[in-house]
C-alpha cells in the first residue's frame, strides 16, 4: 500500500481577496485569441465529467461566423453522487459569472445563461441577487455582455448539452444528433460555447493566476486540480479540491472507513473499482475519469442494491428517445431482479452485459451510452453478490 | 387570480416565442402545482403553438406535473447515497403522518408525498425538498416536525 499524501488544493473556494470583477478588468485588456491560447496552454479539460478542451471549444465557436453567439453555464448537475457545483453556485458565484463574461469577451458573445437545475431553485434568489450587481459592474467596464438565469424541471438528462438547448427552447428535454456539434448550432442554433459551472470557475483562476500554475498541478492527461464530491461510507463526507492523478487507493486511505471494498468512480453513469484494482487506478482522464462524484462502499452494503439502484435511476431518467436506452435500460433491471430471483440462471447476466455493449454503441447520447460502465464493472466484480 | 390571468401576466413577462415555453410553465406550476387542461390550452393559445406541444412538454419534466397536487409538494430523495443514510424510514414516517402512500395527495389536499432523483446533498442526506425548499440531514422525527410547520402556516 503506497503512503503518498494527496495534494488538497484551495483555488475554487479560496475567497482571500475575493475580487473575482478585477480579474475581468484585468483580462479585458488583453487579446482574444491570446485569452483562448492560455486556456488552451492550461490544459483545462471540462470538469463535468467529458472533458473536452475547454479552450478548444472556445476556439472553435470563436472561429464561427455568426453575429449572435452564446455562452451557457451548465448547472445542471444531476449525476448521483455529485453535488460540487451547487456548493460553488452557493459560495462562490462571481467566479462562474467572471468566467462566463471572460468567455463572452473572447468568443464575441453578447449573452450568457446559466441553466440551473430546478432542485436548486432555492438558490434563485442568492444568485439573482449578485448577477443584477454583476452584469451592471459588466456594463460599467464596457463589455456588451449580459447574463441570466433560466430554471430546468427535473430532468437529469437535460444536463446533456444538446437536450439543455432544447430545454431552453421550450421543448422535450430530448438530445439532439451530432455533428453539429454546439459550437456551431447550439442554443437556438447559433454558435454556443457551453461550459460546466466548475470549468468555468478554473477559467477565472487560470486568468488570474496564469496558465503555468494550474498546467504544473496534475498529470499529463490531467492537468490541474478538481473538486470531488465525497459521500457513502466516509466519516468525512464532503466537497474536497484534489489535484489530479491520484489512484483510487491514495483515495480511499484519506476518505475510506478502513473497510471499504468498493468506490464508485463518476457517479452511475460512472465506473466501479473493486478493492483489487484500487492501486492501479488513476482517477482522471488516463483511468476512469469522473465529474467529481466518489461514492464509497464498505463490506456491510450489497452491490446488487447498489447496481438496482442505478438502473432505476437510468429507467426513469432516460428520455426514452431511442430505443437501445430506453429499452435497454427497463431490461437490464428486470434482468438482474430475474436473475436474483433464480427465474433465470446466471448465465443471463453474460446476455445482459452484451444488451449494454449494444446499448453503448447503439444509444443516441452519453445517458445510455454509459449504463453499461456500471452496469460491467458492477456484475463483473461482484457477481455472487448479483446472483446469491 | 384565475389560470388564464396568471397565464397572461406570465406570458407578458417572458414573452411569447418558444423559448418562454418553460418559465411560464413553471410559473404556472409555481402557483398552482400542476397545470391543468385549461392552463395548458391557455398557454397554447397565448403563446401560438398546438396544445399537444405544450402537453409534451410539460409532461417530459418530473417537475412540471399535469395531475393535481397537494399546496405543498415534498420530495424524498431516494437516490444511494440517501438510501444508505435512510431514506425508506423518512418516507414510511412521513407515510404514517401524512396518511398517504407515495405518488398520493392528502384529503385536505396540503400535501402531496412524493419521490425524487438526486437532490445533490449526498453528503448530507437523507434529504427532501418543500416545494422549492430544501431540508437536509433528516431524521424521521424532523422531517415529521418540519411538514407539522408547513400544516400550520398552509391556510
Amino acid at each position: 500500500m503506497k503512503d503518498k499524501k494527496l495534494k488538497k488544493v484551495d483555488l475554487i473556494f479560496e475567497c482571500n481577496d475575493c475580487k473575482p470583477v478585477e480579474v475581468l478588468e484585468k483580462t479585458l485588456k488583453r487579446d482574444q485569441d491570446e485569452i483562448i491560447l492560455d486556456i488552451i496552454d492550461s490544459g483545462l479539460k471540462g470538469r463535468g465529467g467529458a472533458g473536452f478542451p475547454t479552450g478548444l471549444k472556445w476556439k472553435f465557436t470563436k472561429n464561427e461566423d455568426s453575429a449572435i453567439k452564446y455562452v451557457i453555464c451548465n448547472a445542471d448537475e444531476g449525476e448521483p453522487g455529485t453535488f460540487k457545483d451547487r456548493e460553488i453556485l452557493s459560495r462562490v458565484p462571481e467566479k462562474i459569472f467572471v468566467g462566463m463574461a471572460i468567455c463572452g469577451y473572447a468568443i464575441g458573445a453578447k449573452e450568457g445563461f446559466l441553466y440551473l437545475r430546478g432542485e436548486y431553485n432555492f438558490l434563485l434568489k442568492d444568485l439573482n441577487a449578485t448577477l443584477d450587481k454583476f452584469n451592471a459592474q459588466v456594463k460599467d467596464l464596457g463589455l456588451d455582455f449580459t447574463i441570466s438565469i433560466k430554471s430546468g424541471s427535473g430532468a437529469y438528462i437535460c444536463g446533456e448539452e444538446s437536450a439543455l438547448f432544447e430545454s431552453m427552447e421550450g421543448k422535450r428535454g430530448e438530445p439532439r444528433n451530432k455533428p453539429p456539434y454546439p459550437t456551431v448550432a447550439g442554443y437556438n442554433s447559433k454558435p454556443t460555447v457551453i461550459n460546466n459551472v466548475e470549468t468555468l470557475a478554473y477559467v477565472t483562476m487560470i486568468c488570474r493566476l496564469g496558465a503555468q500554475q494550474f498546467k504544473d498541478m496534475g498529470t499529463n492527461d490531467s492537468r490541474g486540480s478538481k473538486v470531488f464530491s465525497v459521500s457513502g461510507d466516509t466519516p468525512i463526507a464532503g466537497i474536497y479540491e484534489l489535484e489530479l492523478g491520484m489512484t483510487v487507493q491514495e483515495f480511499v486511505n484519506e476518505f475510506g472507513d478502513g473497510d471499504t471494498k468498493a468506490v464508485q468512480v463518476g457517479g452511475a453513469s460512472g465506473s466501479c473499482v473493486p478493492r483489487k484494482n484500487f492501486a492501479d487506478t488513476i482517477i482522471g482522464f488516463e483511468g476512469i475519469p469522473t465529474g467529481g462524484s466518489m461514492m464509497i462502499f464498505n463490506s456491510s452494503r450489497s452491490m446488487y442494491n447498489v447496481l438496482h439502484d442505478y438502473l432505476e435511476f437510468f429507467a426513469e431518467e432516460s428520455c426514452g428517445q431511442c430505443s437501445p436506452c430506453r429499452i435497454g435500460c427497463q431490461q437490464l433491471l428486470k434482468g438482474i431482479e430475474a436473475v436474483k430471483r433464480k427465474e433465470r440462471n446466471p448465465q443471463y447476466l453474460e446476455d445482459l452485459k452484451k444488451l449494454a455493449a449494444t446499448m453503448k454503441l447503439a444509444s443516441k447520447c452519453g445517458l445510455g451510452q454509459s449504463v453499461a460502465n456500471p452496469f460491467t464493472s458492477i456484475v463483473d466484480n461482484f457477481k455472487e453478490e448479483i446472483i446469491y | 387570480m384565475t389560470v388564464k390571468e396568471l397565464v397572461n401576466e406570465l406570458v407578458e413577462k417572458h414573452g411569447t416565442t418558444h423559448n418562454s415555453l418553460m418559465p411560464v410553465l413553471q410559473g404556472v406550476v409555481q402557483q398552482e402545482r400542476y397545470l391543468s387542461e385549461e392552463a395548458m390550452l391557455t398557454i397554447a393559445e397565448a403563446l401560438d403553438i398546438s396544445a399537444a406541444e405544450v402537453y409534451g412538454t410539460a409532461s417530459f419534466y418530473t417537475f412540471l406535473d399535469t395531475v393535481p397536487r397537494g399546496k405543498n409538494v415534498i420530495r424524498v430523495c431516494k437516490t444511494i447515497s440517501c438510501h444508505m443514510q435512510g431514506k425508506d424510514e423518512i418516507i414510511q414516517a412521513l407515510e404514517d403522518a401524512l396518511k398517504i402512500k407515495v405518488g398520493e395527495t392528502t384529503d385536505n389536499k396540503r400535501f402531496t408525498l412524493l419521490t425524487a432523483n438526486c437532490l445533490g446533498w449526498c453528503h448530507k442526506g437523507p434529504v427532501m425538498l418543500v416545494n422549492d425548499e430544501v431540508y437536509p440531514e433528516l431524521t424521521p422525527q424532523k422531517a415529521v416536525e418540519i411538514i407539522q410547520e408547513y400544516e400550520r402556516n398552509t391556510k
